[in-house]
């Protein structure tokens, strides 16, 4: 009951902000006013803050900015001990400081260390929280480019991407978790740069903590979908989760933006039913999704939870069995990846949902930004064969779904499916890639294939019984992640790139109309039922083998 | 009428079902049969790379080949054929497609074979000839062409005038007239002359003739992939990459889980090695989407194939492709929307005068006149009141009065009675200098005629008008369903005409067109295609006249009526042999069912793919995972009838959507929500469902076989 209360209440709140928020992104990103700060910005970087990019000019700005975010937070590591604020920290392993640059600059925060005894002060605010808030401002820019493909016609400009960097981060990014921050501390989180500390616990033993600006950093890494907490255990953590309504504002934070940016898209396409019809595709997977997983957990199957009647391993007795599964599931559909229990604890048929949500390719509603843009060119295939099927050379938004469309498409899609099956499989393949799982036999599978998962679709959350921080894993990871991030990127802009040029197709009644429920459930069967089918030996081999008992 | 009419003048005409909706060829299976030596010869890999999903398919069933010899069993050899035979027919759907088209290739060639020419030596002289072969003739030679002789090449008529046979290329055995200047000055090689002598100018290159290009277009030899058939394949490649990766990297995952339970025996399917090779191929195999990789391009053959059945040459698939997107049809008034005529239809009396009297004045004075116009006045006043049609010469003392362009009446003078009919201001002066009077009344009849858009003719005895006959165009019966129709499909239908607006108009709203354009001159039809392609829309026309040349080139499906002029055939993308310019409609709904076709096959193959998992994985990993049995759904007997089942299922559904594929899906003219609703209803969730059904099935049978247990 509470646990319905709980989901019904979030709805809500996501459907209260929809609007609202999703105005305001569209108003921050077709502005064209800049504010004084944004110019002082521009002038330190040097560029014309009117001046349009094509689509291979705002691509290479993606690059070039992650590239060198990726050297200084690799630097920063690296140099950490001879910085100030390092809290006595040591250098960071190469392998672990390159796995961990990536992870943060491509929105993953895959965590293969714990926080508080690997990172200090200067590289936690100064290297991965500013990457908390650009990462996910890039998502956006890129998903405000593709839209922009699509709102615009015979051009091929798509907007300036520094603008829509620092638009993104200034106006949208930091105001809110602003907020959010201020709430997270009234609600008990901690926010400080003092020393040690010693803390009495619950069980009346005396705990030392690394103190930390938590509560800020809760914020933006739900916020923009990072994930990448201060502490090892994440919002499972007393001082960065306190409470149940945290726990909920927390959840809210996960989805609002990525929930929000169809309003934006169905703003700038000019055609609000546009955007109604891809959040409702993104809200039935979600809530697909999290029944599946809230079934599999309630009815806990499994030897131990059904003999203490509930599925509580590796959940905090704050949040409970419900309230976890909802944390989770939003954490795996969106690609946040920060965890407020251990999903390594899961069901077998729970945790592979959780699995498959990030398999879906984090689209419902996905990262900030990317879930847009991933949803989208799921449209864009859904379009293509139902187009045909009207008997018409299939449009959507008035462009043509042509060659070069599908070819851009199809790679795009092709692109993390190939990562996590080849990740997966040469981890299997290898004697050190096997070395890494806790459990054996198919709950192992499981471990590995959640690694790859969630680092090819950029989550970052873990099975946690996973033990990766081994030079083998940190790089293949690492490499998982960036071109998990940056092909689909470039792909997507290259898609937009092409969208632009074209001359819009007046709509007909012998038109595809892609508002309606009809276009809604298509996209929702095409995604599943494409991503079942690409994973299913896979997932047969894991979650299915042990849960099919 | 087809083209085949050549092998057997009695055949029936293109086939349409109940409903006259488009249908296609019916499939005789003798020509599966006469087509399986062209399938073979296609699984020369060297071809058959173009398809990538089938060649996928061939080097599996090669690799498995080499397999099953190295390792023999009955499952492994079974499975081997199977694959085999999958590319077969693959390949037989295409040599099916191809082969309708080679019959008519076959005989156009006749018609071509051993033509010689007679080739003037100059221009003037009409009596000095060299006799060479027709193919030897160039571009711009004169030849000379007499009853019986077979006009040697495309060329123009400058000089003289004949009776021709053109029922080598259009099936109609009704001479045609073909003579020196004006629109019907076009000829065709291969085509024969029945009277009379013409001079001909040879207008087309060598080996590039009307026949030529119709030889070339039935026998698909430049068939080049359209731009949506290259989309849709780009997207099948796609996705079968996806499957050779989902497939290839779980042979890992296979050899892990099979060494963590060391307790589980070995399988034909599982091993310490993994999957067998064997089981992985036979499950890429059904993964990867066969079934319309197989019928992609005879969908495409066939799609123009349709076309040639109906006696329209498309001169690529590109232009049958635009015709289902388009949405702005131009139809000319006349021929199209019109019978072509004014016709009488009603006769309006003064006060004081019946209908019967004036309709029996009005046939009187017009069986003089020999215009349209006229006849249709008498024709009318027969049907209308059953007054007998006289002939001039039955009434002795008649004098009758032809129609003049000068006197713009006509009229007969009996037995001291003088009856006139024509356009209103003469017939009004003639009563008036015979001291007559017309009344306001006659007036305000003509203007209220007028003003609907008719045309009014007075008719009058000496002295009084009698009344008034109301001529209007006539439209053909049923375009106002047609044109409902392309409403319903989203495609807008503007009118061409000559007329004034106000007649214009009055047509339109008759036929319920959705624009007109009236007082049209050739430039103000290339202006308005310019304007709708500049909004993003596909225009499609049909045109004869040279003047229509430029209209006919801008327009994406430009139709030219075979008899119109070449300078309108070379514009155009597609020829109308029947030149019936009413077929533009049946064009765009071929070329909208040869994309429904596509994508109910794509939808259709990918669903498959959901039973052929449900049979495979429980088989392949049952033994080492007993919960996974609960996968198997079908309740298969065992692993290896399993597999074998849905490798057969794969290739059975072939043959059996060959037929689908060559006649297209059933379509009917409906909006896009329609339209896509009842094809994911059928090929979506029928693709789910169908292969279970058809799975289990072939288990039933095939559980019976060795080494099936």
């Amino acid at each position: 009951m509470a646990g319905a209360l709980f989901v019904a209440s979030l709805l809500l709140a996501l459907a209260i902000s929809y609007k609202p928020l999703g105005d305001y992104m569209f108003r921050v990103y077709t502005g064209t006013t800049h504010s004084r700060v944004e110019r002082v910005i521009y002038r330190l970087l040097g560029v014309d803050p009117d001046g349009e990019q094509r689509w291979g000019v705002y691509a290479r700005g993606v690059l070039a900015f992650s590239l060198v975010s990726v050297l200084f937070l690799y630097g920063l590591q690296r140099l950490q001990n001879h910085l100030f604020l390092s809290l006595g920290m040591k250098p960071v392993e190469p392998a672990l400081a390159w796995n961990t640059a990536v992870s943060f600059v491509t929105n993953t925060n895959w965590q293969a260390y714990s926080g508080e005894s690997t990172m200090g002060h200067l590289v936690q605010t100064a290297g991965l929280a500013v990457q908390n808030f650009v990462s996910a401002a890039v998502g956006m820019a890129v998903a405000i480019a593709l839209v922009r493909g699509f709102a615009r016609t015979k051009t091929d400009t798509l907007g300036n991407f520094w603008v829509d960097l620092v638009r993104g981060t200034i106006r949208i990014l930091l105001p809110i978790s602003l907020v959010a921050a201020l709430l997270l501390v009234a609600g008990g989180a901690i926010q400080t740069f003092g020393d040690h500390f010693t803390w009495t616990t619950l069980a009346g033993g005396e705990q030392t903590f690394t103190p930390a600006a938590a509560a800020s950093q809760e914020a933006i890494k739900d916020l923009g979908t990072n994930g990448g907490g201060i502490f090892n255990v994440n919002s499972a953590h007393p001082f960065e989760n306190p409470t149940s309504w945290t726990n909920w504002l927390e959840i809210f934070l996960l989805l609002v933006i990525a929930f929000s940016l169809p309003r934006t898209f169905g703003r700038m396409v000019g055609d609000n039913r546009q955007g109604y019809a891809i959040v409702s595709v993104m809200a039935i997977i979600a809530l697909i999704s999290l029944g599946v997983t809230q079934w599999a957990e309630l009815s806990a199957g499994g030897t131990v939870p059904q003999a203490i009647g509930q599925a509580m391993e590796g959940r905090e007795t704050r949040f409970g069995v419900s309230n976890s599964g909802m944390f989770a599931s939003a954490t795996t559909l969106t690609s946040t990846g920060s965890v407020n229990s251990f999903h390594d604890s899961y069901t077998a048929l729970g945790g592979g949902m959780l699995i498959f949500n990030m398999l879906l390719g984090e689209v419902a509603p996905g990262g900030v930004g990317s879930g847009l843009y991933g949803m989208l060119i799921l449209a864009m295939i859904t379009v293509f064969v139902a187009g045909l099927m009207v008997g018409r050379t299939p449009e959507y938004l008035g462009k043509k779904v042509g060659a070069r469309e599908i070819k851009l498409a199809s790679l795009y899609f092709l692109v993390t499916p190939v990562l996590v099956l080849v990740g997966t499989a040469v981890a299997m393949a290898t004697e050190t890639g096997r070395a890494a799982m806790s459990n054996s036999g198919p709950h192992g599978l499981s471990e590995i294939l959640y690694a790859y998962t969630s680092a090819s679709n950029n989550n970052g959350s873990a099975f946690a019984g996973v033990s990766v921080n081994t030079p083998f894993h940190n790089t293949t990871l690492g490499l998982c992640m960036a071109f998990g991030r940056f092909l689909p990127i470039v792909l997507a802009l290259a898609l937009a790139g092409s969208l632009a040029q074209q001359a819009p197709v007046p709509a007909s009644v012998g038109t595809l109309p892609t508002y309606r429920p009809q276009f809604v459930g298509m996209v929702v069967g095409v995604t599943i039922i494409l991503v079942a089918l690409t994973f299913l030996p896979a997932l047969a081999l894991g979650p299915l083998a042990e849960g099919l008992l | 009428m087809s083209i085949q009419v050549l092998e057997s003048p009695s055949q029936t005409p293109a086939p349409k079902d109940e409903n006259g909706r488009v249908g296609g060829g019916l499939l005789d299976p003798k020509q599966m049969i006469r087509s399986l030596p062209d399938a073979l010869r296609k699984l020369n890999p060297a071809t058959l790379w173009r398809n990538p999903v089938m060649f996928i398919v061939e080097v599996g069933a090669a690799f498995t080949t080499v397999l099953a010899v190295a390792d023999p069993s009955f499952f492994a050899w079974a499975i081997v054929v199977w694959l085999w035979l999958t590319v077969v027919f693959a390949n037989l759907a295409e040599a099916v497609a191809e082969g309708r088209g080679k019959a008519q290739a076959a005989t156009l060639r006749a018609a071509k074979r051993d033509t010689t020419a007679r080739r003037l030596k100059s221009r003037d002289q009409h009596t000095q000839w060299d006799v060479i072969g027709a193919s030897e003739l160039q571009q711009g030679d004169v030849v000379i062409v007499e009853a019986g002789e077979i006009i040697p090449g495309d060329g123009e008529v400058i000089e003289g005038i004949a009776s021709v046979d053109e029922s080598a290329i259009t099936g109609e055995s009704a001479p045609v007239i073909r003579e020196s200047g004006g629109d019907r000055s076009a000829v065709t090689g291969g085509t024969k002359v029945l009277s009379d002598k013409i001079i001909v100018q040879i207008t087309q290159k060598p080996g590039e003739s009307f026949i030529d290009r119709m030889i070339a277009l039935v026998e698909g030899a430049d068939r080049q992939k359209t731009p949506n058939e290259i989309a849709l394949n780009i997207l099948l490649a796609a996705l079968t990459i996806i499957f050779l990766v989902a497939t290839a990297t779980m042979q890992p995952l296979a050899i892990y889980s099979k060494s963590i339970n060391p307790g589980v025996g070995d399988s034909l399917a599982l091993t310490a090695d993994g999957v067998s090779g064997i089981v992985l191929v036979s499950l890429i195999v059904c993964l990867i989407p066969t079934t319309i990789g197989a019928l992609l391009s005879a969908i495409g053959i066939a799609g123009m194939d349709r076309l040639v059945q109906r006696n329209v040459l498309a001169m690529s698939g590109r232009a049958v492709e635009a015709a289902g997107d388009v949405s702005t049809l131009l139809l000319d008034k006349t021929g199209t929307i019109t019978l072509g005529n004014r016709q009488a239809s009603e006769f309006v009396p003064v006060d004081g005068v019946s209908e019967r009297e004036l309709a029996e004045a009005a046939q009187l004075s017009s069986l003089a006149d020999e215009t349209p116009e006229g006849r249709s006045i008498v024709v009318y006043a027969k049907k209308a009141y059953g007054l007998r049609e006289r002939q001039p010469g039955e009434l002795a003392h008649a004098e009758w009065v032809a129609f003049t362009a000068q006197t713009r009446m006509s009229g007969v003078n009996l037995d001291g009675r003088e009856v006139r009919k024509g356009a209103a201001t003469a017939v009004m002066k003639w009563v008036r200098d015979h001291g007559g009077h017309p009344t306001d009344e006659v007036g305000h009849m003509v203007d209220g005629i007028s003003g609907s858009g008719g045309t009014p003719l007075v008719v009058a005895e000496k002295g009084r008008v009698l009344g008034v006959i109301h001529l209007k165009d006539v439209v053909k019966a049923g375009m106002r369903e047609r044109f409902d129709e392309m409403r319903r499909m989203g495609i807008r239908t503007v009118m061409i005409t000559g007329d004034n607006p106000l007649t214009a108009r009055a047509i339109a709203d008759e036929a319920g067109v959705d624009d007109f354009l009236a007082e049209a001159t050739p430039e103000d039809k290339l202006a308005l295609i310019k304007k709708e392609q500049e909004g993003g829309r596909l225009v499609a026309m049909t045109g004869d006249g040279t003047n229509d040349a430029p209209a006919l080139a801008q327009s994406d499906v430009g139709v030219a009526m075979n008899t119109g002029t070449s300078a309108a055939k070379e514009a155009g993308n597609m020829v109308d042999l029947d030149s019936n310019p009413t077929k533009l409609i049946e064009i765009v709904e071929i070329g909208k069912q040869l994309l429904i076709t596509r994508g109910a096959l794509t939808t259709f193959s990918i669903a498959n793919d959901i039973a052929k998992y449900f049979a495979i994985i429980p088989a392949m990993f049952a033994a080492v995972y007993p919960g996974l049995d609960a996968l198997n759904l079908m309740r298969l007997a065992s692993p290896q009838s399993a597999i074998l089942s849905a490798v057969v299922f794969n290739a059975l559904i072939i043959i059996a959507l060959i037929p689908l594929a060559l006649r297209g899906v059933r379509y009917r003219p409906s909006s896009a929500s329609k339209l896509l609703s009842r094809n994911l209803y059928v090929y979506g969730l029928g693709g789910i469902v169908v292969p279970f059904a058809g799975i289990k099935l072939i288990d039933l049978l095939i559980q019976f076989l060795p080494g099936m247990s």
